[in-house]
């Protein structure tokens, strides 16, 4: 539960800060400038570069270290299924399975949540103009989020796979000694 | 009664290697168990008992001696085949019960089952007898966590019974219970050996393993200090009573 709410929360920052690039991009194309807010006029800024750098490294690093974290507090499961005959292969799969599904819920949800957000947050700056631009910014939107659950769900995996391999190819008698 | 030997270890050794040092948690134990055969090993924490049963149990490899199981030497046998012995030989039983949290009762106990590639509706009629046998039929839906600790340690024997194994391994099994949900799960384990034939072997320092067991096996640092038949234990159990305090 614990590990879906982290990648969720990742990714909502990774979808929110793209989003909120391509709709203030999309936004001070059709030059309803709004006096309060610096247009930039360039596509990225140098700050936007850096937000979107911050936004990947809270995904990579939040999403494999809770799918470790997940893991390694179950090595006790593991040991038991290998104590009731489970394969190697049959642990990780599991595993890898798991995470997948985790990750992929979990992006999923984030990716919406981010949208959501940064919709309410632009529609604070932009006004009822920010629907009249829909169609211009959508696709990119809706391409980024689908970029994020890809990504959380490939994350998810990844980080699974290390010490659901390790944990696999442990003697059940060490797996179940390892104490959290 | 114990005339075919269905566990043989033959000095088997095993050490740890703690940061620079090495601890010799087994010394060469030689122990012959025969089918049917009811066996207690006790020993004060930190003897060895728990080493020796993850070597029986193949939850571990021995640095050096050999484990045999019905003739098999272990250490000859691939990952999968020790999967296999796993699955279809031996049944575990462990002190903190080991339950897997999400899943229902009924689930745990046909998980073994669906690692022996047991169809759905066989798993569901066997693990509902297991739980009947051992007196949960009506809780078969209910989590580990909505179970007392009693009730969880019978699940496990449920479990550890899926596949109709030839020995069961119990590794302190009454340690978390009370005195007397303790004596229940030990005459559970009584009438699986009785009814069953399987061979129980249990690493315990309960004494009330004692009167159920055929034979008990001392480990003392390591090494098998005695071997006594419950014929002899009887006047014994006094004494080793007053030993432990």
């Amino acid at each position: 539960m614990i590990t879906t709410a982290g990648i969720l929360l990742g990714i909502a920052f990774f979808v929110a800060t793209l989003s909120g690039n391509v709709i203030s991009d999309a936004m001070s194309k059709r030059e309803v400038v709004v006096t309060t807010i610096d247009v930039q006029t360039e596509g990225v800024s140098a700050q936007q570069i850096w937000l979107i750098v911050m936004s990947l490294i809270v995904v990579v690093v939040g999403i494999a270290n809770s799918m470790l974290m997940a893991v390694t507090e179950r090595f006790r499961e593991i040991g038991t299924m290998k104590c009731l005959g489970a394969l190697n292969r049959f642990v990780v799969e599991l595993f890898l399975l798991e995470s997948g599904f985790q990750g992929l819920s979990g992006a999923l949800m984030g990716s919406l949540i981010g949208f959501i957000s940064i919709m309410l947050l632009s529609l604070k700056d932009y006004g009822l103009d920010l629907f009249r631009g829909f169609p211009e910014y959508i696709l990119h939107v809706l391409m980024y989020m689908g970029i994020a659950c890809l990504l959380g769900m490939i994350l998810a995996v990844l980080g699974a796979a290390g010490p659901a391999y390790r944990a696999a190819q442990l003697p059940p008698a060490d797996a179940m000694r390892v104490e959290i | 009664m114990a005339e075919e030997i269905t566990v043989k270890t033959d000095g088997v050794v095993k050490e740890y290697r703690m940061g620079g040092t090495i601890l010799q948690a087994l010394k060469g134990v030689d122990l012959e168990i025969g089918r049917g055969e009811y066996i207690s090993i006790m020993g004060p924490s930190g003897s060895g008992k728990t080493t020796l049963f993850n070597m029986i149990g193949a939850l571990d490899r021995p640095t050096g001696g050999i484990v045999y199981i019905d003739d098999v030497n272990l250490l000859e046998l691939s990952h999968s085949e020790i999967a296999w012995l796993r699955c279809w030989k031996i049944g575990y039983i462990f002190q903190t019960f080991n339950l897997i949290p999400v899943m229902t009762a009924l689930e745990n106990v046909t998980l073994p089952m669906i690692f022996a590639g047991i169809s759905t509706n066989e798993r569901k009629e066997k693990g509902m007898q297991l739980l009947e046998k051992v007196g949960l039929g009506d809780r078969a839906d209910h989590k580990p966590n909505e179970l007392s600790g009693g009730q969880q340690q019978r699940v496990a024997i449920a479990r550890s019974l899926a596949n109709s194994p030839s020995i069961i391994l119990a590794d302190e099994p009454t340690g978390n219970l009370d005195l007397r949900t303790g004596r229940d799960i030990i005459n559970l384990l009584k009438e699986m050996n009785e009814m069953e034939q399987v061979t129980v072997i249990s690493a315990t320092h309960d004494l009330k393993m004692l009167d159920v067991s055929d034979r008990v096996v001392y480990i003392r640092d390591g090494m098998v200090e005695q071997i006594k038949a419950r014929e002899e234990l009887e006047i014994e159990i006094g004494t080793v009573e007053g030993e432990e305090e």
